[in-house]
């Protein structure tokens, strides 16, 4: 008994015990013992007779003396990391030994996303499209993550994770169809660029409106368990986003609906021009998850390698036990936050050169494939040229096709049209009819 | 223990109105015969509670249109809508604050105990979590019903349902759809709900293409139209007058049956002039029809709209192309509620035929109040009154 209380207390008394744990691999087992014992505790039968608190609230000892809890800031939760910044493997029982053609799939996956992203971002720039999101230094959680789960595990965006999409097997030319807004958009050119979605790939359609998915993730992972499927939910959102409301309600459902989910932050130190220190005071996001009673994990989301194996050891947990996991991705916005956005006006050049530079997912990954004589400068040169004209040929079909036929203007507001729209799509059709030297009708499909 | 303390003020709050509502259909409780007051303050009691009935309700004439009925009131006629979906749909959820016991009005009894506490179950105090988690469910392929527990409180999920909920469709050309979400919250003034028990918030949502706004008049359209709700393909919230829980018994079919959404409902046909309304308020113009009739000699065609959005306008023109007149009544303020957009619409369809201005009689433009509720609400009187100026216009 007193050994149950000792896991109690240090449950109770959060994080900060767990953290002194150096080995990560003991915290996770004292997590996991305590959020058990918790759970077990709801049985218990209630005895006036003991000295032990009652209260339905919380299962915890009586302590006489007066104590705030204090967050650990300074000292946060380490870090998993797999391969050092020269992309060697720091502990080889923690090398997911990928197979060779694995780990250039990731690589030509990774660098395939840069090549898109840096062409759309120009098109950009010169008025070819309205809007664009790169996903410069964030292309290792996409990539690691999106590997370590099944390719039906559905999957619930934000907007910088096109690299799942990618990973997917979305082709390059519906990227551009959305973004372009053509008659190929599986979106009907209704929304935003990068606002990307896909039944086929089981990814959900990004909206604009911050963490309003989050929730959506728990009722979706609920039905999914119901169905027992064997599948899991995976939820993206970046660190800005983990402080609308939503969150909290998405998470806390979560944890006590029991739902098969992994939450994975994106904690790129901005939100827009917002730094973390003014997003949140504690230790970011991942110290929240043991709040709401949550398995969770920080790590290095430069190292696509340790992505990829908390992903896969969340995803099995989550699947067999029901329960939410949450990952922080530790990684830096390389990029300016849009197109609409230039990020020199609050950081640093040397700040973004530093993780440009210095500690980069994709360059990571060349040094661990360089160093085991799997990628050469030839390799790497072919590679670009062919990445370059995969994206130019999908570039210029996308540019040359028409936007959609007019009538799509009033479909699928609901599941069929109704009266109303009906007579409205009639009187815009009418006007046209009339007016059609006003408006660029010979741009739409017919 | 929070949680129970605040069932307990809550459902304590509905029990006394549901006496003080329905004086003639339930006897005093026990609670009120033990207060002993003096003769001057029992006869205030009885003066407040005469003016909190301000309608009668009007069952409708019984039908076995539908099969054999049995005598339900509108919570029973919702659980019985919930039994049917939860029986003939293996992927329904009921979900909400304080669902699993039965609900704070009886709506859900029953029910967990016959599909199992993973369909029928109780969620954390977060309204914007409970709309989220209903369209997650609904996206990933499962019936999702959802409960708010008063409609004064959805305003916490306002963005998960105009934001997402009704664009889901539409934004992802069709690949994604959460057209299996229905969200039901008691809804409307109650005698004494004050500010955040009373309100009527379906103008908010109208507002909002891709939902659809529903509001039943008594337990037989409360179950038909819930059950469509539930199968219809696209978002629906019903609101559930919580006035008529209690109040309203009628012949209700014991087997499902779909009423039609979008489409309003005669329930009365006349010839001198049309008034429209939805939830309790057609109760209340029930009776002005028949004081119109009584005092005046008029001939009035009433119309329960039941679907606020999409809205029947072909109804509701055919009947004002005849009478000539109109009036529109809703318990929610005046301003921007949704008189405004049938007004207007009849205005553009009907210009030729209107002998009158339309005419709105609603709620004023202030926050629901306590005690003031009698002077606030469009009553019999305000109504019959602005039919008088109307008809001798």
């Amino acid at each position: 008994m007193v050994a149950v209380r000792n896991m109690q207390r240090l449950w109770g008394l959060g994080v900060s015990a767990i953290r002194q744990h150096a080995a990560l691999k003991t915290s996770r087992v004292v997590q996991q013992k305590a959020f058990r014992l918790n759970a077990a505790h709801c049985q218990q039968s209630y005895d006036s007779s003991m000295e032990k608190p009652q209260f339905p609230g919380a299962s915890a000892e009586f302590v006489d003396h007066l104590e705030f809890i204090q967050p650990n800031v300074i000292s946060g939760i380490p870090v998993y990391r797999v391969m050092d910044r020269q992309g060697q493997i720091i502990n080889p029982s923690e090398d997911p030994q990928l197979s060779k053609d694995t780990v250039l799939n990731f690589y030509q996956k990774m660098t395939l996303l840069n090549t898109m992203d840096r062409i759309l971002y120009e098109s950009q720039r010169q008025g070819r499209i309205s809007f664009y999101m790169t996903n410069y230094g964030e292309e290792g959680t996409h990539i690691g993550s999106a590997a370590a789960l099944n390719s039906d595990d559905l999957v619930f965006g934000q907007y910088r994770e096109a690299g799942v999409l990618m990973y997917r097997g979305f082709p390059l030319d519906l990227f551009m169809a959305q973004c372009y807004g053509n008659a190929d958009d599986v979106g009907k050119g209704r929304q935003m660029p990068v606002h990307y979605g896909c039944k086929e790939h089981h990814f959900v359609t990004i909206s604009s409106p911050l963490a309003t998915q989050i929730p959506q993730v728990a009722g979706a992972a609920y039905a999914i368990k119901r169905e027992n499927s064997n599948r899991v939910v995976v939820c993206y959102f970046g660190e800005g986003a983990a402080s609308e409301g939503d969150a909290h309600a998405g998470f806390n459902f979560s944890a006590t609906l029991e739902c098969p989910i992994i939450f994975f932050c994106r904690n790129n130190g901005y939100a827009i021009s917002t730094p973390t220190h003014e997003q949140y005071r504690g230790d970011g996001i991942a110290a929240r998850g043991p709040g709401y009673g949550m398995l969770s994990i920080r790590v290095d989301g430069n190292d696509v390698f340790a992505v990829y194996n908390a992903t896969k050891e969340a995803r099995r947990r989550a699947v067999a036990e029901n329960q939410p996991f949450l990952i922080e991705a530790m990684t830096y916005r390389i990029g300016h936050h849009s197109t609409s956005d230039d990020s020199s006006a609050y950081r640093s050049v040397d700040e973004v050169n530093y993780w440009d530079k210095q500690d980069h997912p994709i360059s990571r990954l060349r040094h661990y494939m360089s160093a085991r004589g799997w990628w050469g400068e030839d390799e790497e040169r072919a590679w670009r040229k062919q990445s370059r004209k995969l994206v130019m040929e999908a570039f210029e079909k996308a540019e040359r096709r028409l936007k959609p036929n007019l009538e799509l203007i009033f479909t699928d507001v609901y599941d069929e049209m109704t009266p109303g729209l009906t007579k409205q799509r009639e009187s815009m059709m009418r006007h046209l009819q009339q007016y059609k030297e006003h408006y660029p009708v010979d741009l739409y499909e017919k | 223990m929070a949680a129970a303390a605040r069932l307990l003020v809550k459902s304590a709050a509905f029990n006394s109105s549901v006496s003080a509502v329905c004086g003639r259909v339930r006897a005093p409780t026990a609670g009120t015969s033990l207060i002993r007051l003096s003769p001057s303050c029992s006869l205030r009691l009885k003066t407040q509670t005469r003016h909190a009935a301000h309608f009668t309700f009007y069952s409708d004439p019984v039908s076995t249109k539908y099969g054999p009925t049995t005598k339900m009131n509108l919570f029973q006629s919702v659980t019985s809508a919930l039994d049917h979906t939860l029986a003939s749909d293996p992927t329904a959820v009921i979900f909400g604050e304080d669902v699993a016991f039965g609900g704070v009005f009886r709506c859900t009894v029953g029910l967990r105990d016959k599909y199992g506490k993973d369909r029928v179950f109780n969620t954390p105090l977060c309204e914007q979590g409970i709309v989220g988690f209903g369209i997650g469910a609904a996206t990933a392929g499962a019936t999702a019903i959802a409960e708010i527990q008063f409609a004064d409180y959805i305003f916490p999920a306002f963005d998960q349902i105009v934001n997402e909920a009704a664009k889901y469709r539409y934004r992802s050309g069709n690949h994604y759809d959460c057209g299996t979400l229905t969200i039901r919250a008691p809804w409307g003034c109650v005698g004494h709900g004050s500010i955040y028990h009373s309100q009527s918030p379906e103008a908010f949502f109208a507002h909002s293409p891709g939902l659809k706004v529903v509001v039943p008049r008594g337990p037989v359209q409360a179950k038909g139209l819930l059950l469509s709700c539930i199968a219809d393909k696209n978002p629906c919230i019903f609101f559930e007058p919580k006035i008529l829980y209690r109040a309203a018994v009628e012949q209700v079919p014991t087997e499902a049956y779909h009423l039609p959404l979008s489409q309003a409902d005669i329930v009365q046909e006349g010839s001198d002039l049309t008034m429209v309304a939805w939830g309790t308020q057609v109760h209340v113009l029930k009776e002005v029809a028949n004081m119109a009739q009584d005092k005046l000699g008029l001939s009035c065609e009433l119309i329960d709209l039941q679907t606020i959005l999409p809205w029947d306008i072909e109804t509701v023109c055919k009947s004002v192309v005849k009478t000539g007149r109109l009036l529109i009544s809703h318990e929610a303020p005046v301003t921007g509620g949704f008189a405004a957009e049938i007004s207007t619409t009849v205005q553009e369809e009907c210009f030729l035929n209107l002998e009158a201005p339309i005419t709105r009689v609603c709620g004023y433009d202030t926050p629901f109040p306590h005690i003031f509720e009698p002077f606030y609400i469009p009553d019999k009187w305000k109504c019959f009154e602005a039919i008088k100026r109307m008809i001798n216009y």
